[in-house]
């Protein structure tokens, strides 16, 4: 067996390996009863799983210009992931969507409530409630 | 055992794990009972969409896909950003949490 075979096989359990983290996310995106663990869930095949579809497709296809774009299909999933995440996990936090018994709060548990104004100025009145979200201070 | 029947049986793998996955969320994407539940599951069809065109570009040897992975990569988080933002409090009332 040449290096060659090898590197095409060890591409293909890679690749396999991906298809399971989606299968895992896909089951968890069904089984799991809350906001918060479903996104634990299907982060999953968001990082690890296309990290390692992108490692496959780098030892089966090994030219530069092919591993060089895997490199920033990586970087990029790795830098838009947190954010987005980020973004529907706080909007779930703030619409009251996230059980506030499910979660350990800290010091923060009596200042923050899901759907109210958070400390600070009050709010002006009007300003933009159709959004569910409460007005925050600008700057 | 020859080399190509593994390589037959492990795309045949592949495909079918990654086709029972995008079933599974999207079941997820229809019955969510919040906006937010489908939006993470279409985030996560996305990645799976992601993995499929890799496995596409690895199991064929072609990179022609591999542009469209970059734009997906780069794009793909925007959807869920916008909604993120501007979702209110909403939820189907005939389904139990």
């Amino acid at each position: 067996m040449s290096w060659t075979t090898v590197a095409d096989l060890l591409g293909l359990v890679f690749l396999l390996m991906g298809a399971m983290l989606c299968l895992v996310a896909g089951i968890g995106l069904l089984r799991f009863p809350d906001l918060l663990t479903r996104m634990h869930a299907g982060t999953k095949p968001q990082v690890l799983g296309v990290l390692l579809v992108i490692l496959g497709v780098g030892l089966r296809t090994r030219s530069g210009l092919d591993v060089g774009m895997l490199v920033l299909i990586g970087v990029f999933q790795l830098l838009t992931i947190p954010a987005g995440a980020h973004m529907v996990g706080r909007a779930g936090f703030r619409t009251g969507q996230v059980e506030l018994a499910d979660i350990h709060l800290g010091s923060r548990g009596r200042r923050l409530q899901p759907g109210a104004a958070p400390p600070g100025p009050s709010p002006a009145a009007g300003g933009q409630s159709g959004t569910g979200m409460p007005d925050r201070p600008q700057g | 055992m020859s080399l190509d029947l593994v390589e037959t049986v492990l795309a045949w793998m592949i495909g079918g794990l990654l086709a029972l996955s995008a079933l599974l969320v999207l079941i997820r994407i229809t019955i969510g009972p919040s906006v937010l539940d489908r939006v993470v599951g279409s985030d996560t069809l996305v990645s799976i969409v992601i993995c499929s065109l890799g496995a596409q570009a690895a199991l064929t040897d072609g990179s022609t896909t591999l542009p469209l992975l970059i734009s997906l990569s780069l794009v793909g988080f925007m959807g869920s950003v916008a909604v993120a933002r501007f979702v209110a409090k909403d939820r189907d009332p005939e389904v139990p949490k």
